[in-house]
């Protein structure tokens, strides 16, 4: 007599075990073979990301190393010194702090222009707008994060460095102010969906109550909405300052390339990023210049990390309730 | 009287305008991230003009790059792109399929989601140092084509992971019970219910990947691509997997920062070939995803 049960949660897979005999019993051994096969490519696929970002980390540590612990460096030098002269013949010094303030100055004012924008988006598209527009706001967004950085780059140089020049009667339009505004186009697509996700992920009932007690849609989203959603729009934020951080070609185009520490967003500054750019061409392979060029991208790579690990805490955050 | 119940009173009033004004505000927000997409390609298509014509894109650039067409810097982006794709989507698309139809809900499964999260903030001049650190020199595969494009892929998976887990989350579980149900293997049921049923939706991340990785500049530039490369033209498979190659965005980098005296309309024509492929590969896979869900059954 057969047993008949629904089956409801996944059957086994290949490589279960003997749970699985009395349905490959009708099967040919090398379907099973293969199926076993493809099950052990799919897990090795599964795990590939953590494979590579390990890859990263391990490949640029292991360029960079051999200098990092050698004793020519000083790590205190390396941070606090504003000296970047790598290609001095009588005496190369690597100093990283103006690099940094330049990476953090253009960042911090993109983030100051696109967070109003990037969350007033995010309000509008999922609180106070109808289907249709909803629906083409969100691909005229999804555009706007297509557009490559060398793209952007190129804008910094032929539209915005005008502009800059006539409307603030700046001498060079190159400068803090127009990477931050490149970076605060870029970053509020993700700003934006991201924020759109953590508002849609309030639940309606929150909405309704409310509603219900004679809120405006206004008063429901600063009074319950954005508390609510606190944890996304934060995790939005950083991912949108992530983002600013890391990116590379717009800011080595846009922000005037001069090793500064900034007084005004119209002084030109210099990034991490862009100096990897523009130096690792010309450092030959295994110099000391090649190597701090490695530990700059080290350096990036913590960074980085530190922020998506902290957005990734704040999104599971909000998921935990 | 019904007309002095709901008549409005100063408080509604203020209400109502507050309301408004805070969607007017909210709305001004949003059109001011669209206003200067439009003006800014409107811009750059008005100053490119002059040089656009088939010509540009068939030729090869000549005089330091000042005059002639884009072709090897355009056949050079093909190349990789098709290179890396060939990479990634497989292991994108296997990836998606473990996150989604295998893994159980624990830490490693947190750590995987959390590693793809992650390889997607790298920044991409780190992605650079790593192709080079690990394809070109480690491997010994030398500055490539192929090492450019490895880098790529590894750069873009999380885009393919992304929207491929999305689209087999689309598919309702009941497909896969009822294919349990009469006798199937777990992978029998991805292969013969799963993935055609949401195999449209794969190729729109697929397309979106191709877009992705067209515009990257500084991932390749020390892994593969070149300021200037002569090569046949007309010839699709001027290239090999072995060669070095010019990319379109390199070359738009080069063209705007590293030449002089070009010719005023050139690097707007290049940045409008380069931006037109890839936001209307964008709008092809926009399009699909769109018009898919329009004529969903389930």
């Amino acid at each position: 007599m057969t047993q008949t049960t629904v089956q409801l949660s996944p059957p086994p897979t290949a490589a279960g075990g003997a749970a699985i005999v009395d349905r490959q019993a009708t099967r040919r051994f090398t379907e099973i073979a293969a199926e076993r096969a493809i099950e052990t490519l799919i897990r090795l696929c599964g795990v590939s990301a953590i494979l590579f970002v390990f890859g990263i980390f391990f490949f640029v540590f292991r360029e960079g190393a051999p200098y990092l612990f050698s004793e020519e460096f000083d790590i205190g030098k390396f941070l606090f010194s504003t000296e970047w002269y790598p290609t001095s013949v009588s005496r190369p010094r690597y100093g990283v702090l103006a690099l940094i303030v330049g990476t953090f100055s253009v960042t911090a004012l993109a983030t100051f222009i696109a967070v109003p924008f990037g969350l007033g988006a995010a309000v509008f598209v999922s609180e106070f707008c109808g289907n249709k527009t909803r629906e083409t706001l969100k691909i005229v967004i999804e555009l706007l994060a297509a557009i490559p950085s060398v793209v952007w780059g190129f804008i910094g140089i032929s539209v915005m460095n005008p502009l800059i020049q006539q409307v603030f009667h700046a001498p060079v339009g190159l400068n803090v102010l127009n990477g931050a505004l490149l970076l605060a186009l870029m970053s509020v697509p993700i700003m934006v969906s991201i924020g759109e996700d953590a508002l849609k992920a309030v639940p309606d009932s929150y909405r309704e109550a409310a509603l219900a007690m004679g809120a405006t849609r206004w008063q429901t989203v600063y009074r319950v909405l954005i508390p609510a959603a606190r944890n996304g729009l934060l995790a939005a934020v950083l991912l949108g300052v992530g983002r600013a951080v890391g990116e590379t070609m717009a800011v080595l185009m846009a922000t005037g390339h001069a090793i500064n520490i900034p007084h005004s967003p119209f002084d030109p500054v210099r990034t991490l990023t862009a100096t990897i750019a523009a130096e690792l061409g010309e450092a030959s392979a295994g110099s000391p210049h090649y190597r701090v060029l490695f530990i700059i991208g080290i350096l990036l790579f913590t960074i980085t990390f530190i922020v998506n690990l902290s957005a990734d805490l704040a999104v599971r955050g909000v998921r935990k309730r | 009287m019904a007309s002095t119940v709901f008549a409005e009173t100063a408080f509604t009033r203020k209400k109502r305008l507050n309301e408004r004004i805070a969607q007017v505000v909210f709305g001004l927000m949003a059109v001011a991230l669209v206003t200067p997409l439009l003006f800014i390609i409107g811009y750059l298509f008005k100053q490119a003009l002059p040089l656009l014509s088939f010509d540009f894109l068939t030729l090869n650039p000549t005089d330091g790059m000042r005059h002639g067409g884009i072709w090897s810097a355009l056949l050079g982006t093909i190349w990789l792109v098709t290179a890396s794709l060939c990479i990634s989507a497989p292991i994108g698309v296997l990836a998606a399929v473990y996150l989604n139809e295998y893994a159980e809900e624990n830490w490693f499964t947190r750590i995987i989601n959390l590693a793809v999260v992650n390889l997607a903030g790298v920044p991409s001049i780190v992605h650079a140092l790593f192709g080079l650190g690990a394809f070109v020199l480690f491997a010994g595969i030398g500055r490539s084509i192929l090492a450019a494009s490895l880098t790529l892929a590894i750069m873009t998976l999380p885009v393919i992971i992304a929207s491929t887990k999305e689209s087999l989350a689309a598919v309702p579980r009941s497909f896969r019970e009822a294919c349990w149900n009469v006798g199937a293997t777990r992978w029998q049921t991805i292969r013969r219910i799963v993935l055609p049923n949401s195999i449209s939706g794969i190729l729109t991340g697929v397309i979106l990947q191709v877009s992705r990785t067209a515009g990257e500049t500084a991932p390749i530039m020390f892994t593969g691509a070149v300021f200037f490369k002569k090569i046949p033209e007309g010839d699709v498979f001027a290239y090999g997997l072995k060669d070095q190659c010019m990319a379109l965005s390199m070359h738009l980098y080069t063209v705007t920062t590293q030449v002089t005296n070009a010719p005023e309309a050139l690097p707007y024509a290049i940045a409008v070939v380069l931006l037109g492929t890839v936001l209307m590969v964008n709008a092809l896979s926009i399009g699909l995803r769109v018009y898919l869900r329009s004529r969903k059954k389930w």
